[in-house]
């Protein structure tokens, strides 16, 4: 494998991390309002991810980071192109970091219940527009011979690329409705696994039509075979069926397994469509960027496969380690949950 | 259309200088007061003695929200160079893609999850591994600034690189890491920080001294803060001199232009204070106070230096590069120059006397101070601005100093209106944001609050 596929490959990895961990803070995000029935069960919620969603969210930073080093031209191409869909993604992403921080700063109902819905918000808006963005690197976007994009805002929605995003919405409340009937209990636990048994069969026809819908994408608009991209597209809806089956047996762990699959099998469906393209132009096919012609010189490429092959495995071991850490279930042990039990303890 | 081509080109740039200035308003405190905060739970570690853990919670609780807003509007700069330049990314991506990448897999995952662990950690791990994820949180800030500032370098003064088919290439790693703009950008930078959380925990210590409040405990607090700001101010002003030698080498046009120097002088006296003289129609100031001698010490490290003057750098880049006016805007330039220069002087005699007052004992009595004390918490963001201002305008007309103008380097694709858009957007967000945590961070700073380490909550988030 050269440099370039190699770097094409690295990106999906870092797009499918930040989709699989960052997905099920999403999910726990949008089922803010809706599973607790009191503030104590609201701060269980927040609590399971507080302490990883920001390391969640960096493998995104490092995506778009990435793509800057080893594709600037697909780096430039698609930031100066999706303009107002990525000015949207900011808005939704900057409401909900600090919906996180400044949530319980203060006792004021009001005051919560504003940032609770910014992080529900915050998270559908994200992961809406996120489906769309990048089904439109499939689907095809109007691209000019210097590779700038010249078409509007409103482009970037078809019927196609709308299914992805609320795809991605359907996956991710699913996932972590998932997450939450592992990090839960008691009453919260027993909502969660009914949140995920009411989700799971909208997710599985949601996800399975947007990722056979991909595969005919690939065909029609990226001059691709049915094969690959129909391979990890198979391995995402068998993934997603299995874990709706487990959700209903009451196998939770291997749930929250299997939705993570299913996520990490739409990234590759997608990557795996648009190989060897990295941003289909359309209607000029011509005008398309690949991995070739977008990509960095080959010394940058092997200084930041060095940094990459060093960095990756450390993140990985280092966030699992957190998740380790808080694997403990939240709301009902008495070490967490309660704000009273977490400021005394150092104390004494 | 060359009226509204420079219109999109000022609309990007008003927004970029926005957007980073904010940004910068916080990266600064959570460099220094991350450090700072760190030593207190080592102290309350090592000691044992409870007061340091409640000022470990107080100044954590103030870190982190502020540090919330710097990982927020630090996003949008990233997502920035594409929007906005599109046509500098690809050709600089290359080379300054490089360090950002690293930074975020490298520095911000540290610094993300590290402080995470921190945040819900405290009865979870072990006290020394508890304090261990935060000093390698702060390792991680120190790291991410010093990436950011090796891309940001690299713009200043491009090293290890070569031109193919007219985009940058890099040649070499340690060249663009070992940039001696970036290291003395970085060490600026980090003493920048610890000003910002010396000078700022001083002014919270100072206020609670001027209520009489918890007066015992902010003392330690109090001496903690001078132990780092009066040599680190100090050392700024060195460290200040020794940069603008570099950017004299690397940037003469920047040094002549925060002078208004117009004609080369051997040797040059530093002026202190100027009226007129920002204009080549009108280059002598009408009234000035100038040391003599200085400004050639400042810019050469010597005192019978030669600084080539306006007039002459213009000749000389108009036949490297062609026609065209390779001057930033002396009026600017110069009072940003005095802005942060006159501020760092300042803040180390605040610092100067604060610790004088503390070794007489006078420091919890002396209440003109702790009001002086309390203004200066102004200073280092008028200071970093200023200094940002003066290295990102003083490098125009060029995005990349030699190499690409920054009147061709924006999105060609991005219009007016969608800028104006954005730009009302950011504008808009930002004010609530700045607001909000303006109101926060005073709320938690405040004398009145509850202060026993049962009533403290644990810093930020236990939801």
């Amino acid at each position: 494998m050269n440099l370039e596929n190699f770097w094409f490959v690295l990106i999906a990895v870092l797009w499918g991390g930040y989709f699989v961990l960052e997905g099920f803070d999403f999910g726990v995000g949008m089922l803010l309002p809706f599973l607790p029935r009191d503030e104590d069960e609201r701060n269980a919620m927040f609590e399971s991810i507080g302490p990883v969603w920001d390391g969640n969210e960096v493998w995104l930073v490092v995506a778009g980071g990435a793509t800057f080093a080893a594709f600037p031209a697909w780096y430039g191409t698609m930031f100066s192109g999706f303009y107002l869909a990525l000015l949207l993604i900011l808005f939704f992403l900057i409401i909900r970091v600090v919906s996180f921080e400044w949530r319980d700063k203060s006792k004021s109902p009001g005051w919560r219940r504003v940032w609770m819905w910014a992080n529900t918000v915050g998270s559908i808006g994200i992961a809406l527009i996120w489906g769309i963005g990048l089904s439109n690197l499939l689907s095809g976007v109007p691209l000019d011979s210097s590779g700038n994009y010249i078409g509007g805002f409103w482009n970037l929605f078809t019927g196609y690329t709308v299914l992805g995003g609320i795809a991605f919405v359907a996956v991710f409340a699913f996932h972590g409705a998932n997450y939450l009937t592992l990090r839960t209990v008691g009453d919260l636990f027993e909502r969660s696994r009914r949140a995920a048994r009411r989700l799971a069969i909208p997710a599985v026809a949601v996800g399975a039509g947007y990722l056979i819908w991909t595969v005919v994408v690939a065909v029609d608009q990226n001059d691709k075979d049915v094969f690959p991209p129909v391979l990890p597209a198979a391995l995402a809806i068998a993934a997603f069926v299995l874990a709706a089956a487990c959700v209903y047996l009451g196998r939770n762990g291997l749930g929250f397994t299997l939705s993570a699959v299913g996520t990490l099998g739409v990234v590759a469906t997608l990557f795996t469509s648009l190989y060897p393209r990295v941003m289909v132009s359309s209607p000029d096919f011509a005008n398309s960027l690949t991995v070739q012609n977008a990509s960095s010189a080959h010394y940058t490429l092997a200084v930041m496969s060095v940094v990459a092959a060093i960095c990756v495995p450390l993140v990985l071991l280092y966030q699992a380690w957190t998740y380790h850490v808080f694997r403990a279930r939240v709301g009902g042990d008495g070490l967490s949950g309660s704000p009273e039990a977490s400021a005394d303890s150092p104390a004494t | 259309m060359p009226v509204l081509a420079s219109t999109v080109v000022d609309l990007a740039r008003l927004q970029f200088a926005t957007t980073s200035i904010y940004h910068f308003l916080f990266v600064p405190l959570t460099l220094g007061l991350g450090p700072l905060v760190a030593v207190m739970q080592t102290l309350w570690l090592r000691t044992k003695d409870e007061r340091w853990l409640r000022l470990t919670k107080f100044f954590g609780t103030l870190f982190l929200i502020n540090f919330a807003i710097g990982v927020a509007t630090g996003l949008v700069q990233e997502f920035e160079f594409g929007m906005n330049w599109s046509v500098y990314s690809r050709f600089v991506g290359n080379v300054f893609g490089a360090p950002l990448a690293i930074e975020g897999l490298a520095a911000f995952m540290l610094e993300s999850t590290f402080l995470g662990l921190w945040i819900f950690g405290w009865n979870r791990l072990s006290p020394r591994l508890h304090l261990a994820t935060l000093w390698i949180a702060v390792l991680g800030t120190w790291l991410s600034a010093y990436f950011i500032l090796v891309a940001n370098s690299w713009m200043q003064h491009p090293v290890g690189y070569k031109i193919v088919n007219g985009e940058a290439q890099l040649t070499s790693v340690w060249a663009l890491l070992s940039n001696g703009f970036a290291l003395r950008a970085f060490l600026h930078t980090i003493l920048a920080g610890l000003i910002f959380g010396s000078t700022i925990m001083l002014g919270v210590c100072c206020w609670h001294f001027l209520r009489g409040r918890q007066v015992e405990l902010f003392r330690k607090a109090a001496m903690l803060a001078l132990i780092v700001a009066v040599p680190v101010t100090l050392l700024q002003l060195i460290v200040g001199n020794r940069f603008g030698e570099a950017v004299t080498s690397a940037q003469s046009m920047k040094i002549a232009a925060s002078e208004a120097q117009w004609n080369t002088c051997q040797p040059c006296g530093f002026s202190l204070f100027q009226i007129g003289g920002f204009t080549k129609s009108d280059p002598t100031p009408s009234f000035s106070i100038t040391i003599p001698k200085l400004l050639s010490y400042m810019a050469t490290g010597s005192f019978s230096g030669q600084v080539q003057g306006l007039n002459q750098l213009q000749r000389q880049e108009r036949v490297k590069y062609g026609p065209g006016n390779y001057m930033p805007n002396i009026r600017v330039i110069y009072w940003a120059m005095r802005v942060m220069a006159f501020a760092g002087v300042l803040m180390f005699l605040v610092a100067a006397l604060g610790a004088w007052l503390y070794r007489k004992g006078k420091l919890e009595r002396a209440r003109w101070f702790q009001r002086t004390a309390i203004a200066t918490i102004a200073l280092p963001y008028i200071a970093a601005t200023a200094g940002w201002i003066l290295t990102e305008m003083g490098r125009q007309p060029w995005i990349v100093q030699g190499l690409l103008l920054t009147s061709k380097a924006n999105s060609p694709n991005v219009s007016t209106t969608w800028l104006g858009i954005s730009l009302a957007f950011f504008i808009t967000l930002y004010v609530v944001l700045g607001i909000v945590d303006f109101v926060l961070m005073r709320r938690y700073a405040r004398p009145d609050r509850p202060t026993t380490s049962e009533e403290l909550p644990a810093p930020a988030v236990t939801y």
